[in-house]
């Protein structure tokens, strides 16, 4: 069964689904405590629109949905203060304009073509060392950060105005949370796709949340649940010519759902 | 002689046109239980986040411990209580532990780390409140008295010399609120913690203050020493209707004129 692993390709999307397994639910954690599930969504979308460009100018796509989804999440955060009474209209206006820009640009590129649907919906061939380099360097960023403003991060999900009084500095450190989720987007959209890189950020969390007796505790049991996911959903994909994304998920679904029904049955 | 612990002068903070408070003169000593009294609408909660620098006035000035509030960086010294505290997200998975710890930042800074002294100061605060043996449990599945200690244990454990309070006993039973008032009275006794409370509940405070400060329409009506309060303040302050049954409370609970 583990033959699979001495094919090159298949290393290389192991190495890279092991560190999006990790790396989106560290993030995933800290945006579904505050409510801002959608934010992934979001920026996954403005770097489909970078993928788009990278085609049409002929650059590594990859750069262009960093440079895009970088952008995305700071207009995210310039909106927030236009719009402080409904936080959630400046993710959904990031999102419209996303969409638009990609749509356009992809028709610009007249790039619908097996290439943009690896990007889409995942791909276990298609990453490449030039992949894996950027995922490694944006992942260590990301590990390292969460690392050293873990106990910020949280103090600002449990409660920002308390957080704000105590003296940590919100405004900014939400800015550099926001460019840190859009690293995550670009990391995971390789293996995950950029359609449903958002649910491994908040699947496995959600599932985690069902069992977790503390913060961390949830942080760790999500990292789990993700690394379950993908690394069997990676096999289901080889073993069935499937697109990775969507086993990854539906396995991270899967997971969801016995942890609900166990809970189910465990509080009768 | 006892320490200035603040001190506020000739403050003024408006709205646009409309004007909140208007030439508040106020102070403080070390060890003082102050009430802040005063109808809805009459400047009670600015008053209290201009104290701790969550706005500013257009006029006046504000020293904490004899630092203009502008330079002043010691923020572990003051706590805060707020309204409503215990109305955060009751599925949030932090334990008592992680909550308390979380407002040990101004003592151990941007990007530090947690060590084995701030976990026993983390033990230290719960013990004083007496949730110590909660420590591990979700915060979310205590009840709203015991949340209450929590977060008064998460004010305590950057040892504040000064803790303000935002109507604190808003939506807890009457049991929980006389355990709480105990504690404070400790805390002020023993600890010699300086006390600032906002509330409409003269009638518990009544007894228990040492200092009041009456606003109304964003004016002093008095600012005193000594627990004379008397009944004309509280008339002029919240109309004569509400002196009855303020008077008819006095020193026990019950006399929550006007909540919110």
């Amino acid at each position: 069964m583990l033959e699979l692993l001495n094919y090159e390709f298949m290393q290389r999307a192991f190495a890279a689904g092991i560190l999006v397994a990790v790396i989106s639910p560290l993030i995933g954690t800290f945006i579904v405590l505050r409510r801002l599930s959608m934010i992934g969504d979001t920026l996954s979308h403005a770097s489909l629109a970078g993928i788009a460009a990278g085609m049409l100018g002929n650059f590594y796509p990859l750069w262009g949905a960093l440079a895009f989804s970088l952008a995305a999440a700071i207009g995210i955060e310039r909106l927030r203060k236009r719009f402080s009474q409904y936080a959630e209209l400046s993710i959904s206006i990031v999102l419209s304009a996303s969409i638009g820009l990609a749509v356009v640009l992809i028709s610009l590129a007249k790039s619908f073509n097996a290439d943009l649907m690896s990007y889409l919906f995942g791909s276990i061939i298609a990453v490449t060392m030039q992949d894996i380099y950027l995922m490694l360097a944006l992942g260590i960023v990301i590990i390292l950060s969460v690392w050293l403003f873990y106990k910020e991060f949280f103090y600002i999900a449990f409660d920002e105005d308390g957080a704000e009084l105590a003296g940590i500095p919100v405004a900014a450190l939400n800015i550099y949370f926001t460019v840190l989720t859009a690293m995550a987007i670009v990391v995971g959209m390789r293996i995950v796709g950029i359609l449903m890189i958002s649910s491994l950020m908040v699947v496995p969390v959600a599932a985690s949340l069902q069992l977790a007796k503390s913060f961390r505790q949830t942080m760790l049991f999500s990292v789990m649940i993700a690394l379950v996911s993908v690394i069997s959903g990676l096999f289901t994909s080889y073993y069935f010519d499937l697109a990775p994304g969507g086993t990854i998920v539906l396995t991270s679904v899967a997971i969801l759902v016995l942890v609900l029904i166990r809970n189910l049955f465990g509080r009768r | 002689m006892n320490k200035t612990m603040l001190k506020l002068k000739n403050i003024t903070f408006s709205y646009g046109n409309s004007i909140i408070l208007e030439d508040v003169d106020a102070s403080i000593q070390e060890g003082d239980f102050m009430g802040i009294v005063g109808p809805n609408g009459s400047g009670k909660s600015t008053l209290l986040k201009i104290c701790l620098g969550i706005i500013k006035p257009q006029k006046g000035s504000i020293e904490i411990f004899d630092t203009p509030i502008s330079r002043f960086k010691d923020w572990g010294k003051i706590g805060y209580i707020p309204q409503k505290a215990t109305a955060f997200n009751q599925g949030f998975p932090a334990t008592v532990e992680e909550v308390v710890t979380a407002n040990l930042y101004p003592v151990i800074g941007l990007a530090g780390r947690v060590r084995k002294c701030h976990k026993a100061q983390v033990d230290e605060a719960l013990d004083t409140v007496g949730m110590k043996d909660f420590k591990q449990r979700l915060v979310g599945r205590l009840s709203g008295g015991q949340q209450q200690r929590v977060f008064i244990a998460k004010a305590l454990v950057s040892a504040p010399r000064i803790i303000f309070m935002d109507e604190p006993t808003v939506g807890i039973d009457s049991k929980a609120e006389e355990s709480f008032y105990e504690l404070m009275l400790k805390l002020n006794k023993q600890k010699n913690i300086t006390l600032v409370m906002v509330t409409h509940d003269i009638g518990a405070i009544d007894k228990r203050i040492n200092r009041i400060l009456c606003l109304s329409d964003g004016k002093v009506l008095e600012h005193q020493c000594g627990l004379d309060t008397s009944c004309d303040l509280y008339g002029q302050a919240y109309g004569s209707h509400a002196v009855n049954p303020i008077r008819h409370n006095h020193g026990r609970r019950g006399g929550n004129v006007g909540a919110s």
